[in-house]
């Protein structure tokens, strides 16, 4: 498996506060990681560092042989590669689902208006979505909203999609529907990189899982080593903590 | 009341009214040309001034000091000065026809003064559109002139529609200021007959004739916005 991404010595304050400690990391073209920890660890700042929405203090992160981080360089052409999806969805609620897909597609890639349109039905399609194109986005559902969330970062066919904790703002039975998108996404060869508090979740889809502790990687390695044999003592503690409270079922 | 008869005599006099009402309405055509013609240079200065306020490029900082300046100084003193200061000084230099008409100078310093304000509320607009909208926008790989266009400026917008009617319905009637300085519009037209009839009915026929275009103004804006949530939103709480 080849290096689709690369963090190398990474870190990020804000103010006094140091998010990210140096956090060297690197990720397989296709392979599905998981970031968890407490609020607060540093996994969605990880997360907007690598979109470039946070500048980093230190380090470098690079997609494949592309330093993205390099002063100066336009974060655009970047971004195209490297989607992300919000926590709070982020949709644009003056547009209609179908425009919200089809901006960046108009807008950034230079495509057709006709053939935008065509792009983003057959993606909503693909979602379960099709009969929302016409609709904004106040009219729809939380879990409806993620899903298009979801499908607009994917209308550019991203290399890289970073998931925020996209299920942390939903009633617990519109989570389903959401993850049923991100398991479709797996094995499409796309790399996938999730911040997430849904430890069941995590341990069955990822192909590895890294654990974050006051902005530096504390654990990582394969699903059923961390969530079943943490060697970590940080780890060990955040799971009995999780676990006491319900959020990893087996 | 016993001094109501001579009120109403001074000032509802229903003859008077129907007599200068005809006037009236022909200098009111003069405020409202006037209201025309610096409603869209306001609205246009006022979007740039707030969009410039707004950038964020380090490189742009003395623009941004200019127009935190413009703002400050043309807010900062009464319309009816920046009437008189503009209206007569900038012909006073010695401007040949046409371009030393007071009534254009007059309505230059109302635009200008009207653009700081209107670019204030066109700011307040901006900066409610929250962070996370540009953040998404520019997930997606839009530039920041995209994402001020396509994504903050039609949310912006939307929201200040009502303090900006505000401010318009308010430009509506400062138009009258202009008079100040020599334009016989609907004010000056009123203040000639009151004058001559002394009678104050002209000035009610003047208030009369501006209620009849910002009422329907305010009015069709409120029904606008109404349609436009109704179109976007879920159904509204009761």
């Amino acid at each position: 498996m080849s290096t689709k991404l690369s963090l190398k010595n990474v870190s990020k304050a804000f103010g006094n506060n140091r998010v990210l400690n140096d956090i060297s990391i690197d990720i397989g073209a296709g392979e599905v990681i998981s970031f968890i920890g407490a609020s607060g660890s540093g996994k969605t700042t990880l997360l907007r560092c690598i979109n470039l929405l946070e500048p980093i203090d230190a380090g470098s992160i690079h997609l494949e042989d592309l330093e993205i981080t390099k002063i100066g360089r336009d974060p655009n052409p970047i971004r195209r590669r490297i989607g992300i999806v919000f926590q709070s969805f982020n949709l644009f609620p003056h547009m209609t689902v179908e425009r919200n897909i089809t901006l960046a597609l108009t807008k950034v890639l230079g495509i057709e208006k006709d053939s935008a349109i065509d792009q983003a039905n057959s993606l909503l399609d693909r979602f379960g979505l099709g009969d929302k194109s016409k609709t904004y986005p106040d009219q729809l559902s939380g879990g409806q909203q993620q899903r298009v969330a979801i499908t607009r970062a994917l209308a550019l066919n991203p290399e890289v999609l970073l998931l925020d904790e996209i299920t942390s703002a939903l009633d617990p039975e519109l989570v389903g529907e959401v993850l049923d998108v991100v398991r479709e996404l797996k094995g499409s060869g796309i790399t996938l990189l999730f911040a997430t508090h849904e430890m069941a979740f995590a341990r069955e889809i990822s192909d590895r899982v890294c654990f974050l502790s006051a902005g530096t990687i504390a654990e990582e390695g394969p699903p059923q080593q961390i969530f079943s044999h943490p060697k970590d003592e940080r780890t060990q503690r955040f799971l009995q903590r999780v676990i006491g409270s319900g959020r990893l079922s087996d | 009341m016993p001094r109501w008869h001579r009120v109403k005599q001074s000032f509802f006099n229903g003859e008077r009214l129907v007599d200068s009402f005809p006037r009236l309405a022909d200098a009111f055509v003069l405020d409202i040309k006037i209201f025309l013609w610096t409603t869209p240079a306001i609205v246009i200065t006022a979007l740039l001034i707030a969009v410039a306020r707004n950038t964020r490029n380090p490189a742009l900082f003395p623009l941004r000091l200019f127009v935190i300046g413009y703002t400050d100084v043309m807010r900062g003193v009464p319309v009816i000065l920046w009437i008189y200061l503009i209206g007569f000084g900038v012909p006073g230099v010695g401007l040949e026809r046409p371009w030393n008409s007071p009534l254009l100078w007059g309505s230059v310093a109302l635009g200008l003064t009207y653009s700081a304000y209107v670019a204030e509320v066109f700011r307040a607009g901006i900066e409610s559109v929250h962070e996370s909208q540009r953040a998404a926008a520019r997930s997606l790989g839009l530039s920041s002139g995209q994402t001020m266009r396509h994504v903050v400026l039609p949310q912006a917008l939307r929201r200040v529609v009502p303090p900006l009617m505000n401010d318009l319905v308010s430009l509506q009637k400062d138009v009258a200021l202009v008079s100040l300085i020599g334009p016989i519009e609907i004010l000056r037209q009123a203040g000639i007959d009151k004058a001559k009839f002394a009678n104050f009915t002209p000035y009610i026929g003047a208030a009369i004739l501006f209620l009849v275009i910002t009422i329907p103004l305010t009015r069709t804006t409120d029904w606008l916005l109404a349609r436009e949530r109704q179109r976007t939103t879920a159904t509204r709480i009761r």
